[in-house]
């Protein structure tokens, strides 16, 4: 009877005080207070972009002409560059963001011993090791997305401007349809981001590991493998399979041959059975899930400071 | 159930070892003052009760394992580290919002209450305000936490007189309600002679004196000896002698005060002086254990 009182009087009682929490989603809401660089670096760089299309549109409609010349593939690869050339760089910008996010995210935390703070609150090592992980897999991909369609659209806006005296403004919207490639942008994000989880999960290891210099701890590794295997074997297979890593993402994902142009312009040129199939794509998410565990029990068994 | 209960707790770092198989029982209610040297085994301790560390023996805090349960056990735990650990970047209002976001036993009203009781503003990110206001910061959210137990590491290291003094008033006046439990570890012992209810003075990782205040007050004496009566004074076997303007200042456990009172100045010693005579005693101790063994 007293056991059966007391436990209802506990166990409800501190369920219904307690105010629903939301430790995860702070977590993440936290991370993105403290590292605005997440969407400011993106941001800056997107407004340099449209500021360089600004800037050069007064030769737009001598351009276009030439581009109006060419066969249609080409034409229309000449036109899109320029929107394709403004991803790219926002995507390589969002990498370097997402890299240095990793590789910061465990250690500084110890470096300004906030980490005693931060493991006063009731939050798991599992959930806060998760949320640091999660800017660069879930975070930063739709923060991209949307200022890359952003900045695209602008773009539009300023070449239309710009042609609209030559009546030339509708062979931009013509050549460069922004809805499907913005289906063609979410695809190549989340390949992308599949394809580069090892990278981040082995950053956000090296940040929980080391004390000091933790760009070079992530980096040197891989160096030296690679200049010792080509002294000792005169081979590079290593160095392959680290550019494969980081630049490889597209080999699979994406049919270049279908145009015989680099750009990606149509769905048909979109491979993701292809992707999937990829052993190096599963080998790299298996090694990525190894190092977060890894970064969440070393969290966790390490002392504080 | 005791609030905090360890048996032969035990950690070593290497061949150093921080704590040596030290039993302890904190009831609920108590303030827990934990005295000792640098590098004695308080903040490891501490860390243990925190599921910070691991550690060897047992040891239950709010009848969980703080090892195996840190987040869960931290809905009923506070902890002050130091003044220096709230993150430089955070603004107050950010603050607020995450603790708010993650502890289901946080009071966000009163701990902005608190909060309009001092010049801290929530636009202000933590850097920018002083170490005092930073304590104050913190102080203000862990007392809006309704926690069971809070665990205090030199919460007051490098603040001045004023703000150290209006730390343990907020805590004793706000926070403290006779069912929480308060451990703190400090060397500004002197500020909380009159805050603790209880006392451990730990060195070498061992506890090597455990009394209450009460029994603290009653125990020990500390004598101002008039010169004529040196050597009678001696014959009781002081624990520690000193001196002080060309006198002799002994310290005495279970003298009867009537007896000592014959012999000069009679006053309750300060926690210091009586830290200062165990650890002089464990030195010496120590040393002769080292010069036996050596033999």
């Amino acid at each position: 009877m007293n056991t059966s009182v007391s436990a209802s009087s506990n166990l409800p009682a501190s369920n219904s005080n307690a105010v629903e929490t939301k430790p995860f989603l702070w977590s993440v809401r936290r991370e993105l207070w403290e590292n605005k660089s997440i969407y400011i670096a993106p941001l800056i760089v997107a407004g340099v972009i449209l500021l360089g299309a600004l800037v050069s549109s007064g030769h737009l409609p001598g351009r276009r002409r030439m581009a109006l010349l060419l066969d249609p593939a080409h034409q229309r690869a000449a036109i899109e560059m320029p929107y394709n050339i403004a991803a790219g760089v926002i995507i390589i910008t969002a990498f370097i963001v997402g890299l240095f996010y990793c590789l910061d995210a465990l250690h500084g935390e110890r470096r300004e011993r906030s980490i005693l703070f931060w493991k006063s609150l009731p939050v798991s090592d599992v959930t806060t090791v998760l949320s640091k992980i999660s800017i660069p897999l879930l975070v930063i991909p739709p923060i991209a997305f949307a200022i890359i369609v952003i900045a695209q659209f602008i773009m539009l806006l300023i070449s239309s401007a710009a042609l609209l005296p030559s009546g030339l403004a509708a062979t931009s919207w013509a050549n460069f349809n922004l809805l499907q490639q913005s289906v063609i942008l979410i695809y190549s994000l989340i390949a992308i981001v599949l394809w580069h989880a090892p990278i981040y999960g082995w950053a956000l290891l090296i940040s929980g590991i080391v004390r000091r210099a933790t760009f070079l701890w992530a980096v040197m590794p891989f160096i030296a493998i690679s200049i010792f295997e080509k002294i000792t074997f005169n081979t590079t297979y290593f160095f392959s399979m680290v550019k494969n890593r980081l630049l490889g993402a597209g080999d699979t994902a994406f049919d270049f041959q279908l145009h015989k142009t680099i750009s990606i312009d149509s769905l048909a040129q979109l491979t993701p059975g292809r992707f999937l199939a990829t052993p190096g794509l599963w080998i790299g998410l298996v090694f990525a899930a190894g190092f977060i565990v890894a970064a969440i029990r070393l969290r966790r068994y390490r002392g504080p400071l | 159930m005791a609030t905090i209960e360890a048996r032969g707790l035990g950690k070593t770092y290497g061949v150093t070892v921080a704590l040596d198989n030290v039993d302890l029982r904190v009831e609920e209610g108590r303030i827990l003052g934990i005295i000792g040297p640098n590098g004695a085994g308080k903040t490891t301790m501490l860390n243990a009760i925190l599921g910070l560390n691991a550690y060897l023996g047992e040891l239950k805090v709010l009848g969980r394992d703080p090892w195996a349960e840190r987040d869960q056990l931290m809905r009923d735990v506070s902890f002050i580290a130091d003044v220096a650990v709230l993150p430089r970047w955070i603004r107050v209002s950010q603050l607020l919002d995450y603790v708010a976001g993650v502890h289901p036993k946080f009071d966000r009203a009163r701990a902005e209450g608190f909060l309009a009781k001092t010049t801290i503003k929530h636009r202000s990110k933590a850097r920018e305000l002083s170490k005092g206001m930073v304590a104050q910061l913190h102080l203000a959210i862990v007392m809006a936490i309704d926690a069971k137990l809070l665990v205090l590491d030199e919460p007051t290291l490098g603040l001045d007189i004023l703000y150290r003094k209006q730390f343990y008033d907020s805590l004793l006046n706000d926070y403290f309600d006779g069912k929480r439990t308060i451990i703190v570890t400090t060397h500004q012992v002197e500020e909380v002679q009159d805050v603790l209810t209880d006392l451990i003075f730990i060195n070498h990782g061992r506890i090597v004196l455990e009394c209450t205040m009460e029994k603290f007050e009653s125990r020990y004496v500390e004598l101002m000896v008039h010169p004529d009566h040196l050597a009678g004074a001696r014959l009781l076997k002081p624990m520690n002698e000193r001196q002080l303007f060309g006198r002799s200042i002994m310290l005495f456990d279970q003298v009867d005060r009537g007896q000592l009172a014959a012999l000069g100045d009679v006053r309750t010693p300060t926690i210091a002086d009586l830290f200062v005579a165990v650890m002089t005693n464990s030195a010496v101790t120590n040393q002769k254990a080292q010069v036996s063994e050596a033999k």
